[in-house]
């Protein structure tokens, strides 16, 4: 659908990718033609790339109060996952269970459910209706072969944040590794590795006005991975492969600029923002927790109709969101995130993810309540629920 | 979101943002020798439904009207098999298939031909309820 010229055009869809900050775009420029060196090169090309690289390393280091030596660079949060989860089952020799949720994005589930076909035992923990699991559930799931727990900080698709902290120090009771999918919480949720003894933390870049391509995996010291990525020695022998320079200096920047009064913001228009909707249009419900939620994430289901068909309307007035419905996905059924909260099937049909960024504003913030309240009236009309 | 939303044709778009003969026909709307019928067709926990209304007089549809709960390609569906069968005779109509909806969309992407079978679905169950004399109210 192209987007109507003459009206705004407004971008919530920052849980799927957010725009690059030209600043981050001006750090990595000089990483393409004057840093260009491979950082294994023994001359002083390699020695400036080195140098860019290593102190992107501190930054993102500095960002979780870890040190450098335990960040290793990946091509993103996908791959961070599975380096984590298939680095750990193959380095824990004689273990073979992992224990993770039923909410999880879909980079830990496939790994799983590969590594099951593989004969590894899997435990997918259900949650409650606001999206958490039970820490009882989890202790008692633990069992001599667990090898890994895998459970995400922030829901991408709710926005509800575990309490990773009770949940790392379980893990550790129990002397099982614990890792985490912080993708959609990093630099938005304080996350201090000093505080919260995970293990593994998976980040990426392009959620935070960094660029598509690379990532983290946050690896404790002492913690020991198979290494996936064959090739040369880079990223202590972790993870081979000529360094992406300038799209990790491009993260660093990244997670340099962002900062806590962002955070205030995106929330302070959220929750405006879910209050009005919840007020105005009947038969909206919030899909999720309300207090332990991702600041930028409004899911929000609108009875009687259906998510793909909003998303358009919203779409043709130049607003850009997501929608857990059925319609969207290749198999034609709803999310698993909305499903396993316990929501009916035909309120999960009707699901929009609305995910804020720092450069919103209060007054597309009310446009999109407009534009939302004209299109939802609309689908109900000619809808054969509800009334 | 997959790819599909670019392969949705023009018509499609334009009987979805503007669909027509959207809402129901109601029983105080009869004239002397018409008949209502009715028929319901998918269900919510699908994500796709239909309720068709057809006004028949003398074996001849002289109007159909309908409500959908359902993506963008179930509403220009809808929309589209309302068009084919206003004017049309019981006969003619039973004639419509889904492959003739589609192509009077312009195509549509492979998955979403569940679509155009739902529509299509709702208007045989509208005729059969009106042999049968289900749903039916006569004026």
């Amino acid at each position: 659908m192209k987007k109507n010229q003459t009206l705004k055009s407004v971008y919530l869809d920052h849980g799927a990718t957010t725009p690059v900050d030209p600043k981050v775009v001006e750090a990595m420029q000089s990483c393409f033609t004057d840093r260009f060196g491979n950082v294994s090169s023994i001359h002083w090309f390699g020695k400036e790339a080195r140098e860019g690289l290593e102190k992107a390393r501190e930054t993102i280091a500095a960002r979780l109060n870890a040190d450098k030596e335990e960040i290793i660079f990946t091509s993103g949060g996908t791959e961070s996952n599975n380096l984590a989860i298939k680095g750990i089952l193959g380095a824990e020799k004689g273990k073979n269970h992992i224990i993770t949720s039923k909410t999880e994005h879909p980079a830990v589930l496939r790994t799983c459910r590969a590594l099951e076909k593989k004969g590894v035992d899997v435990t997918y923990l259900d949650v409650d209706q606001d999206g958490f699991i039970s820490l009882e559930e989890l202790e008692q799931a633990i069992t001599g072969r667990t090898a890994l727990v895998s459970i995400m900080h922030a829901n991408n698709e709710i926005g509800t944040i575990q309490d990773i902290k009770a949940i790392a120090g379980i893990c550790k009771r129990k002397k099982v590794k614990f890792h985490t999918d912080a993708v959609q919480s990093f630099t938005k949720v304080p996350l201090d590795v000093k505080d919260i003894p995970a293990d593994l933390i998976s980040l990426s870049a392009h959620k935070i006005h960094g660029p598509k391509g690379v990532g983290a995996l946050f690896v404790r010291k002492g913690v020991e991975l198979a290494k996936q990525m064959h090739g040369g020695h880079q990223e202590k022998d972790l993870r081979g492969g000529t360094e992406n320079v300038p799209g990790i200096v491009g993260f660093a920047k990244a997670a340099e600029l962002a900062e806590q009064k962002h955070v205030q913001h995106m929330q302070g228009l959220r929750d405006r923002f879910i209050e009005k909707v919840l007020q105005n249009i009947p038969d909206s419900v919030l899909n999720g927790s309300k207090e332990r939620r991702l600041c930028n994430n409004a899911n929000i289901s609108f009875k009687f109709i259906e998510g793909e068909a909003l998303l358009l309307h919203l779409d043709e007035e130049g607003i850009a969101v997501s929608t857990g419905s059925a319609c969207t996905s290749q198999s034609l059924e709803p999310s698993h995130v909305l499903l396993a909260i316990g929501l009916e099937q035909d309120v999960a049909h009707g699901a929009i993810r609305f995910t804020l960024g720092r450069e919103n504003t209060q007054e597309e913030m009310d446009y999109v309540f407009d534009r939302l309240k004209k299109s939802v009236e609309r689908l109900r009309k000619i809808s054969p629920l509800g009334k | 979101m997959s790819s599909y939303i670019d392969q949705y044709s023009e018509k499609v778009k334009e009987h979805f943002l503007h669909p027509r003969n959207m809402g129901g026909i109601s029983e105080e709307e009869l004239k002397s020798g018409e008949e209502l019928v009715t028929a319901e067709v998918g269900n919510p926990t699908c994500g796709d439904m239909m309720t068709l209304y057809l006004k028949i007089k003398d074996q001849k549809i002289l109007d159909a009207k309908i409500k959908t709960f359902g993506c963008a390609a179930a509403i220009a569906c809808s929309s589209v098999t309302t068009e084919l069968v206003i004017g049309k005779t019981i006969a003619e109509a039973r004639k419509i298939t889904k492959e003739k909806v589609a192509a009077e969309l312009g195509g549509l992407p492979p998955i979403k031909a569940h679509c155009s079978n739902l529509a299509v679905d709702a208007l045989q169950k509208a005729l059969d309820n009106y042999e049968r004399g289900v749903n039916v109210i006569k004026k």
